[in-house]
C-alpha cells in the first residue's frame, strides 16, 4: 500500500494517532502531513491539546504504545517508521533522531549526574569505553556553552540551573550528531532572558550539525526566531501551514490571527488591550462539527453554513501557503489588510 | 556527608533517651499516678505470699521510695554503666547494660536477651531476604503487566496476603507441610546456626515462608504502585528517547528511583522483626525474642519487658539511622537538606 519514498528528509503523510478511552476516541493527531529538509526549520504551533506533543512523540514512536492507534507513514531519511518495527526505530533514537523536552529537571533523571546521562546516551549507539564516553560527554557540554566542563559533568540536575539543565539536555540530545532533532517547548520552563540564550544555541548548534529541526511551542516569538516554515495546529489538525513571512505577514486563518493577536508586542502602546481568543479548545473526542474552530471563529457566520457542517480542506492559497478555512480567498485577504493588520499595528 | 552523618548519630541518640524516658515513664509513673503505692508496686518483686517485712525490704533495696526522677536516673545509670543490687543477703551484680533480674527465674535481662537475639535475626533476616526479593520482583511484573491475568492475579494473591493473619498462614502451613506431609520439622524444633546447620534452615524454611508472605504481599503492592507511577516519569520518556532498551529503562531508570522510598520502609519494617517477631516466633515456638516477650507479659516479668521494650526500640532507632544514611547515598538530592 505504501507509496515510494519520498526524496524529502522527513516527510509525514496523513499521519493519525488516536488513542481509545472509555469516554471515546481521542484524536489526538488527526491526518497530519508536511516535509522537512536537513538544515531546515519548522515551527509547530498551537494551544494546549492540539496535538504538537503527540506528533513529535508519535515521530520518535514514542506516543504511549499498546493504546495508541497510529496510522499513515512517516518518511525518515527513506525510511517508513509506522511500519517499522518497534526495535528499529529504537535504534533509530537518540542517534538518528533525538528529543529535548520541555522541563529539564523532570525529563532528568534525579539520581544520575548530568554526565552518567550523557555518556550512556553516546554509549548506547557507540561501542566505546567510558572513558572515551566521559571525554565525549565534557566536550559536549563545553559545545552548549557550560562553564568548567570537565567539573560539571559530575554534577548531578538539581545542582545545575534551569539554563544549564537545558543546555545539558541539549548536549545529551546532540551527543550522537541527530539528523532530525525535535524540541518540544524547549524554552517554555526558562527565565525570559535564558530563552534567548537557549533559542540562539539551538540555531548555532542546527547550522554546525546541519540537521532537521522541529520547534514545537505554544510561542510565537520562539517560531518567529528560529522557523523557516510554521504549521499552525488546531484540533488535531494542520490549519494553516507556510513560511514564517507567510504567517506573519500574510496569516489567512482566523485562528493564526488569534494567535497573533494574543501576542504582547513591545511596539505597540501599553494601553492596547491584546486579543485572545474566545473559548477554550476543542475536545479531541467530541470534535465540533465542520471546521473545528467554528465555534469560537468570528466570521463563522460569513461561510453560509459550511462551517458547521463541511470539513474545511487544506488547501494552496499561493506559493506553498496552505489554509483550511471555508472563508473565500479573497475575503480572508480583505479581513486582514483591513480588520486585523491595522489592530495588531496598532492602530 | 559527615555532618550530615553526625547530626543523624546525635538526633538517633536523643531518640533512644526519650524513649526510655516514656518507658520508665509507662512502667513507673502511670502506675504511681494512678495509685499505686511504693508497697504495692515492691509486692510484684517479691512473690505473693510475701509477709509486709519483705514487702518493705523489697521496697527499700529496689528504692521504690524515691523520687521518680532518683529512680529514672538509677535505672538509667544501670543501662549505661551497670548497678549493683542486694537481693536479700547476696548482692548481685549486674554490668552494664544492665536492666535488672527477671522475676521468674533470677536470671540477668541482658544475657536473655543476647542469648535469644540469633534467633530472631535468623528469621528475620532471612525472612526478609525472600520476602524483597519476591515481594520487588512481583510488584516490578504486576506493573509492567497492568491490567493482564498475570497482574490481577499476583495481586489477588497479595491482598490474601496482606489480609491473612501470621498464626492463620503460620498454623495452617505447618499443618500441611509439617504434620501431614512432613517435609518440614514442626514447631519448636528451631535449633542455632552453630549446632545443626542444616537444622536450623530446615526448622526455619515454614517460619521464613509465613512471615515473608504478609510483607511480600505488602511490597508487591508497595513496588506496583511505585513502578506504575515512576514509568509515567518524564525521566523515563526521556531514557527512552535515548534509544535505550526496555529492559534497561525499567531496571537502571524506574527501578532505581521507586526502589528508593522502599528501601525506608524495609529498614522501619526489619528494625521492627529484630526487637521479636511476636505472631511468628509464637506461632513456631521460635526461642526468640518476641516469644521472650510475650512469656515475659504472661508471667508479669516486668524487668524483661522493659528490657525487651527498649532493645526493641533499640533495633527501630539504628534501623531508622542506617536507612537516613542509606538514602542519602542513594538520594543525591538528599545531601544538601
Amino acid at each position: 500500500m505504501s507509496t515510494p519514498a519520498p526524496s524529502a528528509f522527513l516527510e509525514l503523510r496523513d499521519l493519525r494517532i488516536h488513542f481509545p478511552t472509555e469516554d471515546g476516541l481521542v484524536k489526538s493527531v488527526d491526518g497530519l502531513s508536511f516535509k522537512l529538509e536537513r538544515g531546515k526549520t519548522l515551527g509547530i504551533v498551537g494551544e494546549s491539546g492540539s496535538g504538537k506533543s503527540v506528533t513529535s512523540l508519535g515521530i520518535l514512536g514514542l506516543h504511549k504504545g499498546g493504546r495508541a492507534k497510529i496510522s499513515g507513514e512517516i518518511w525518515l531519511d527513506g525510511e517508513e517508521l509506522v511500519g517499522a518495527s518497534q526495535d528499529h526505530v529504537r535504534t533509530l533514537r537518540g542517534k538518528k533522531m533525538a528529543m529535548i523536552f520541555q522541563d529539564p529537571l523532570s525529563s532528568m533523571h534525579p539520581f544520575y549526574t548530568v554526565g552518567q546521562q550523557i555518556i550512556e546516551a553516546y554509549r548506547i549507539h557507540h561501542d566505546v569505553s567510558k572513558a572515551v564516553a566521559r571525554k565525549h560527554a565534557i566536550d559536549m557540554l563545553g559545545r552548549v556553552g557550560i562553564p568548567q566542563p570537565d567539573k560539571r559533568v559530575d554534577s548531578y540536575p538539581h545542582e545545575f540551573s534551569g539554563g544549564m539543565r537545558q543546555r545539558a539536555m541539549i548536549a545529551m540530545a546532540l551527543s550522537c550528531d541527530p539528523e532530525l532533532l525535535i524540541a518540544d517547548e524547549p524554552t517554555t520552563a526558562l527565565d525570559v532572558t535564558v530563552q534567548a540564550q537557549i533559542l540562539d544555541l539551538m540555531l548555532d548548534l542546527q547550522r554546525e550539525f546541519n540537521s532537521a529541526l522541529i520547534v514545537i511551542t505554544h510561542d510565537l516569538g520562539v517560531v518567529a526566531e528560529l522557523s523557516d516554515d510554521i504549521l499552525v495546529m488546531y484540533g488535531g489538525k494542520c490549519i494553516e501551514y507556510g513560511t514564517a513571512e507567510d504567517i506573519f505577514y500574510r496569516p489567512e486563518h482566523p485562528y493564526t490571527w488569534g494567535l497573533l493577536g494574543s501576542m504582547p508586542r513591545l511596539d505597540r502602546e501599553p494601553t492596547d488591550r491584546l486579543m485572545p481568543i474566545k473559548g477554550t479548545p476543542p475536545s479531541l473526542i467530541n470534535v465540533p462539527s465542520g471546521c473545528a474552530f467554528n465555534p469560537r471563529c468570528p466570521y463563522a457566520g460569513r461561510t453560509a453554513g459550511k462551517a458547521t457542517t463541511e470539513v474545511p480542506q487544506l488547501l494552496e492559497t499561493e506559493g506553498g501557503h496552505l489554509v483550511r478555512c471555508h472563508l473565500p480567498r479573497e475575503e480572508r485577504r480583505g479581513i486582514w489588510e483591513n480588520e486585523i493588520k491595522p489592530m495588531l499595528e496598532g492602530q | 556527608m559527615v555532618a550530615f552523618i553526625v547530626r543523624r548519630v546525635i538526633a538517633a541518640v536523643l531518640m533512644l533517651v526519650i524513649v526510655s524516658v516514656a518507658t520508665f515513664a509507662i512502667f513507673f509513673l502511670i502506675p504511681r499516678a494512678l495509685g499505686q503505692t511504693p508497697e504495692g508496686m515492691a509486692s510484684r518483686y517479691v512473690g505473693r505470699d510475701a509477709t509486709p517485712e519483705a514487702i518493705q525490704g523489697a521496697v527499700k533495696r529496689l528504692h521504690l521510695d524515691d523520687p521518680l526522677i532518683v529512680q529514672y536516673g538509677r535505672f538509667a545509670k544501670g543501662i549505661v554503666a551497670g548497678q549493683d543490687y542486694s537481693l536479700g543477703p547476696r548482692k548481685a551484680e549486674c554490668p552494664a547494660p544492665c536492666f535488672g533480674f527477671s522475676f521468674n527465674n533470677n536470671q540477668p535481662v541482658w544475657p536473655t536477651l543476647l542469648d535469644r537475639l540469633p534467633a530472631t535475626m535468623s528469621l528475620a533476616l532471612g525472612a526478609a531476604v525472600v520476602w524483597l526479593v519476591a515481594g520487588v520482583s512481583i510488584g516490578v511484573i504486576s506493573a509492567l503487566k497492568r491490567g493482564t491475568a498475570v497482574d490481577r492475579a499476583a495481586m489477588t494473591v497479595a491482598l490474601a496476603g496482606v489480609s491473612l493473619p501470621i498464626y492463620f498462614t503460620g498454623l495452617v502451613s505447618l499443618s500441611v507441610f509439617a504434620y501431614t506431609l512432613g517435609i518440614f520439622p514442626g514447631g519448636g524444633s528451631y535449633t542455632g546456626l552453630t549446632e545443626d546447620p542444616v537444622m536450623w534452615f530446615q526448622a526455619l524454611v515454614l517460619p521464613w515462608v509465613t512471615l515473608a508472605f504478609l510483607y511480600a504481599a505488602l511490597y508487591a503492592r508497595l513496588t506496583r504502585a511505585g513502578m506504575l507511577e515512576t514509568m509515567g516519569e518524564d525521566y523515563i520518556r526521556t531514557a527512552r528517547a535515548k534509544g535505550l532498551k526496555e529492559r534497561t529503562v525499567v531496571t537502571k531508570h524506574a527501578l532505581r528511583a521507586t526502589l528508593t522510598p522502599i528501601l525506608t520502609i524495609f529498614g522501619l519494617d526489619l528494625g521492627l522483626l529484630l526487637g521479636g517477631a511476636v505472631l511468628t516466633e509464637s506461632t513456631f515456638s521460635i526461642p526468640g525474642i518476641g516469644k521472650l516477650v510475650i512469656d515475659a507479659i504472661r508471667g508479669n516479668d516486668l524487668p524483661v519487658v522493659l528490657g525487651v521494650t527498649l532493645f526493641a526500640a533499640f533495633f527501630i532507632v539504628l534501623a531508622n539511622l542506617i536507612v537516613d544514611i542509606l538514602y542519602a547515598v542513594v538520594d543525591p538530592r538528599v545531601r544538601l537538606s
